[in-house]
């Protein structure tokens, strides 16, 4: 009796108004080519093998949100956790409670209460936010540059990975997703967004 | 030819040609709601309507199997965007995002009253300041960059909040298009413009969408693995089984009408006779298609094939003319009494209240009467004078003499009778089926794919429903505003899972009146919102949008359903609300909190909410909780009752005549065998596992019908000195071989209906042949 289409889900009517939304902004232009494929001794397969040999992090996190609607940023601090190779947990404490969920490409978010799942896959717009940051954590290079171009720059001991997405729907959205760290450790992830708007998320010290 | 042959001739022709122009001039369907019942209850009405012509009735979920995943989707999508261009779909749904885009404007543009969260207390400085933080704790999560770009008009996230509360079964993505949960099928739905009851227009729609799918997988640009399309929903249903029925009945009738012909051909060796044999019957199926026309405005495609049983009657007239010789004499008052007999057991089936029977009763009273009177009244003057058949009497006279032998041991029959009666005992709690799906022709395996694509598509079967109905819309919805703030308490304390409502996409004309009075005027807002943003890191200033916006919404006109139209808002409420005749329906289907069924507790605590819940002042609304499984068993089983207790009407009917005709102790003489008959193929269908249906009991009906001829003719035999008694039994025999194969035949169909039908008749014919000859009196067959 129902019409199937009528149980239109949350995730699949937010990410049509995401695409309303920015409807008038053009893709942003294609992103230069990757990296040359990798002969052995690529940096960023180096990078990338250290970082997939841990296995585990529990940190502390501040981000910072810069949105142009609102007169001062917005901050935020809790910890983040992750486990090899596909679950990320984020835990916001200040100022209000939030966790968000990653494991196997759904993603869940409690809030108030209440938890929304959302499949990763179905919403381009949401990928590079997440993945992003776990295929870096898990030194998936094959994830990353499948939804990113990127080009790493510095050195292990001092390096920055920048991503640009690939993909029509996301560069909709996000322009650049810069990445910092000190061997297979993440110190920053900046997320640069098509209209201006960007985040900054510092990684602190390991917890126990 | 006499005079008086060519009035009979004459009256003939004149009317088997309006017989024709009535037949080539009625409706023909093979819809199986039209051969159901016509409702007794009005919840039971309602079921039918909707099985008939409802939304649920248009919908056609198609899958595309084989190849990988990418080729699936981009066919899928190719097919979704061939079809949106089609008239003959409404709507077209493959899970693309950009589909949806106009809905997202549409819940934007009409927040305000669309939004249950809009309330007085929500406008307050307070409210307005909590709603604003809550929306900006969602612009720091992922989600909020979506909604981030209605920040300024939307700061108290109304979208959202309309967004979040319809959160409903989640369908998998693959490659932007709807997968099936194993991953193996790309999925979408359409939604025909014509009815489920209009199978034409449903068999175009699918004829469009299997063309459209071969120019989708011919624009490939690569090679790729064979690709499969698989179509399923009420109207393919009702397509498939049209072709199968009308195939069958084709079929059937010629295979039946070839092997009896062939039978008939061996047994006068006279193509004349056998051209005249089926004079009676095709003149007996054109008089039983012009009545039902006449009678019901449309024949069913199943009535047609009964056509085939008429065959297996109608046919034993003629041979009784061409084999016995003394026609006038004896052997018509026998068919004549015969006739009536049979007449009298289908005359029962007529009142019944399920068309598929009423139509077979009138077909059959029409098809026999004419036959018979054709027989009578027109064969014996187009029977050429020296009209050279084989003579039977040597045949006969063999059988005679081997059915007085077997006479013998006719105490035998005795054992057979208790057998029989064991067999019943011991399974009289399984005797009967009680499923309304029985009756349906659709192929198991067409059945289980169905299952399967609603499964992943999120759209199980609604089982359990509160319908709300009234004389206006806005009655309606006010009622079922009401009803759903109950429901939502059932839900709380897990009573029920969940439940859909036209309301939460048409808020009643009230509740949105409401919601419009409830917000402030401009100046009003703006004071209250500085008030409110103290302490937030946003400045009024940028909100003017915020203000336009609601100001906007105190002034706009109510929503209706009209204004819903082309969205996939529309289309739920075209589903969940039906206007019609002066009636507005809304229905509220449930689901149980665990998937399983709602316990019977449940079922009354529902029950009690509905009773409980305010009636909306002005109109009467009226609202009750339909258990659609149950409905639909307990109807089929109303309707498997009313059929034995018509047939055993009709049965009472045939002793009477019987007995006024004859005499109590032949009647008794005449039925006994036949009762027998019908005991031992009710207990062979039962020890072959079968479960009695209502097409089982007409079977047995007909099994009287044809008997009570052979038992005539063993009665007069016993009666009457000047008899020939040889060809009588040659006759009987020819007679009954026709039958056999006429019902045999249709046991093979795959349409369940005729099946049940021919595995009852066929040998319950056989064994009343029999059974009236080992019980005959002995007179039977003296020489």
């Amino acid at each position: 009796m129902r019409p199937p289409r009528s149980g239109c889900a949350i995730g699949t009517l937010l990410a049509a108004l995401a695409l309303t939304a920015h409807a008038a902004n053009p893709p942003a232009a294609s992103a230069p080519a990757a990296v040359a494929a990798s002969p052995a001794g690529d940096p960023l397969d180096e990078l990338l093998r250290e970082l997939a040999a841990h296995r585990r992090g529990h940190v502390a996190f501040t981000e910072v949100q810069y949105l142009a609607i609102l007169d001062r940023p917005l901050e935020s601090s809790g910890e983040l956790l992750y486990e090899a190779p596909d679950r990320l947990e984020k835990h916001t404490l200040k100022p209000r409670p939030e966790t968000l969920t990653l494991e196997h490409g759904m993603l869940s978010a409690t809030r108030g209460g209440r938890t929304r799942t959302v499949e990763l896959a179905a919403h381009p717009q949401l990928a590079p936010l997440i993945e992003s940051l776990r295929a870096t954590l898990s030194g998936d290079r094959s994830a990353l540059e499948q939804v990113f171009s990127t080009r790493l720059e510095g050195d292990l001991a001092h390096w920055r990975l920048r991503l640009t997405p690939r993909n029509r729907e996301t560069a909709r959205v996000v322009k650049e997703v810069l990445i910092s760290g000190e061997h297979a450790k993440l110190q920053t992830v900046e997320i640069f967004q098509t209209d201006g708007d960007h985040s900054l998320l510092t990684l602190g010290p390991e917890l126990p | 030819m006499t005079r008086s042959g060519w009035t009979g001739t004459g009256v003939f022709a004149v009317l088997a040609v309006l017989a024709a122009l009535v037949a080539a001039h009625a409706t023909y369907t093979a819809d199986l709601s039209a051969f159901l019942p016509r409702a007794p209850t009005a919840d039971q009405r309602l079921l039918t309507e909707e099985l008939r012509a409802g939304l649920a009735s248009r919908l056609m979920m198609v899958a595309v199997e084989g190849a990988d995943a990418t080729t699936r989707a981009t066919v899928a999508a190719e097919l979704a965007r061939r079809l949106r261009a089609d008239p003959a779909f409404v709507e077209v749904n493959d899970g693309d995002l950009e589909e949806l885009a106009p809905t997202a404007d549409f819940l934007l543009e009409h927040r305000y009253l669309l939004s249950d969260a809009v309330t007085t207390g929500h406008f307050s400085a307070a409210g307005l300041h909590s709603a604003i933080a809550d929306t900006l704790d969602l612009l720091t999560s992922p989600e909020g960059l979506l909604v981030k770009r209605f920040f300024t008009r939307d700061p108290t996230g109304e979208t959202f909040h309309i967004l979040d509360e319809l959160d409903g079964p989640r369908i998998a993505t693959v490659d932007g298009v709807w997968s099936s949960r194993d991953g193996r099928r790309a999925l979408l739905i359409a939604e025909t413009r014509a009815a489920g009851s209009d199978t034409d227009g449903q068999e175009r729609a699918a004829a469009a969408i299997r063309s459209s799918f071969a120019s989708a997988v011919a624009a490939l640009p690569r090679a790729h693995a064979p690709l499969a399309l698989r179509l399923s929903g009420a109207g393919v249903f009702a397509v498939t089984s049209r072709a199968l029925i009308k195939a069958q009945v084709l079929r059937l009738s010629t295979l039946s009408a070839v092997l009896i012909a062939a039978l008939l051909l061996v047994a006068y060796r006279s193509p004349t006779a056998l051209f005249l044999t089926f004079v009676p019957v095709a003149s007996g199926a054109l008089a039983g298609v012009a009545a039902v026309a006449l009678g019901f405005g449309v024949v069913h495609g199943i009535t047609l094939g009964f056509g085939v049983t008429l065959i297996g009657e109608a046919v034993d007239y003629a041979i009784y003319l061409f084999i016995q010789t003394q026609w006038q004499q004896s052997a018509w008052p026998t068919i004549r009494l015969g006739m009536l007999t049979s007449v009298c057991g289908f005359a029962a089936l007529v009142p019944s209240g399920f068309p598929g029977l009423a139509q077979l009763g009138l077909y059959s009273i029409a098809g026999l009467v004419a036959a018979a009177l054709v027989t009578r009244f027109v064969l014996p003057q187009w029977r050429p004078r020296l009209l050279h058949t084989r003579d039977f009497a040597a045949f006969g006279a063999t059988l005679g003499r081997a059915l007085a032998g077997l006479q013998r041991g006719r105490i035998a029959l005795v054992g057979v009778a208790l057998a029989a009666a064991l067999v019943l005992l011991a399974n009289r709690n399984a005797l009967f089926s009680r499923e309304l799906t029985d009756l349906s022709p659709v192929p198991l395996a067409d059945q289980e794919l169905d299952a399967r694509l609603r499964a992943d598509l999120g759209a199980p079967d609604a089982r359990y429903l509160v319908v709300v109905s009234s004389s206006d819309t806005a009655a309606t919805l006010a009622s079922a505003e009401a009803i759903a703030l109950r429901l939502r308490d059932l839900i709380a304390a897990r009573v029920i899972g969940g439940f859909e409502s036209p309301t939460r996409y048409l808020p009643s004309p009230a509740t949105q009146r409401a919601r419009q009075a409830s917000l402030p005027a401009r100046a009003e807002l703006a004071l209250r919102l500085r008030e409110a943003l103290r302490g937030l890191p946003v400045s009024a200033s940028r909100l003017e949008p915020f203000l336009d916006d609601v100001e906007a919404a105190r002034n706009a006109p109510v929503l209706t359903a009209h204004d819903l139209a082309g969205t996939p808002f529309g289309s739920a409420v075209d589903a969940l609300l039906t206007v019609s005749e002066g009636t507005a329906t809304a229905f509220m289907p449930l689901t149980s909190p665990d998937g399983a069924d709602l316990t019977s507790g449940a079922v009354a605590e529902v029950r009690a909410a509905i009773a409980q819940a305010p009636q909306p002042p002005g109109a009467r609304a009226s609202a009750r909780m339909l258990d659609l499984k149950a409905e639909a068993d307990d109807l089929y089983t109303h309707y498997l009752r009313q059929a034995v207790s018509l047939s055993l009407a009709g049965l009472g009917a045939i002793l009477i005549l019987l007995i006024v005709s004859r005499s109590p102790a032949r009647a008794l003489r005449i039925v006994t065998p036949l009762a027998l008959a019908v005991l031992t193929v009710a207990a062979g269908l039962t020890a072959a596992g079968q479960r009695l249906g209502i097409l089982h009991i007409v079977g047995m009906l007909l099994i009287v019908a044809v008997g009570s001829n052979y038992a005539l003719f063993f009665d007069r035999l016993a009666q009457e000195r000047h008899r020939e008694m040889s060809r009588t039994l040659a006759s009987l025999a020819v007679a009954n071989l026709a039958t056999v194969i006429g019902f045999g035949v249709l046991a093979f169909s795959s349409v369940p209906v005729l099946a049940a039908l021919g595995a009852t008749t066929a040998p319950g014919a056989l064994l009343a042949l029999v059974f009236s000859a080992l019980l005959a009196p002995r007179a039977a067959f003296d020489s």
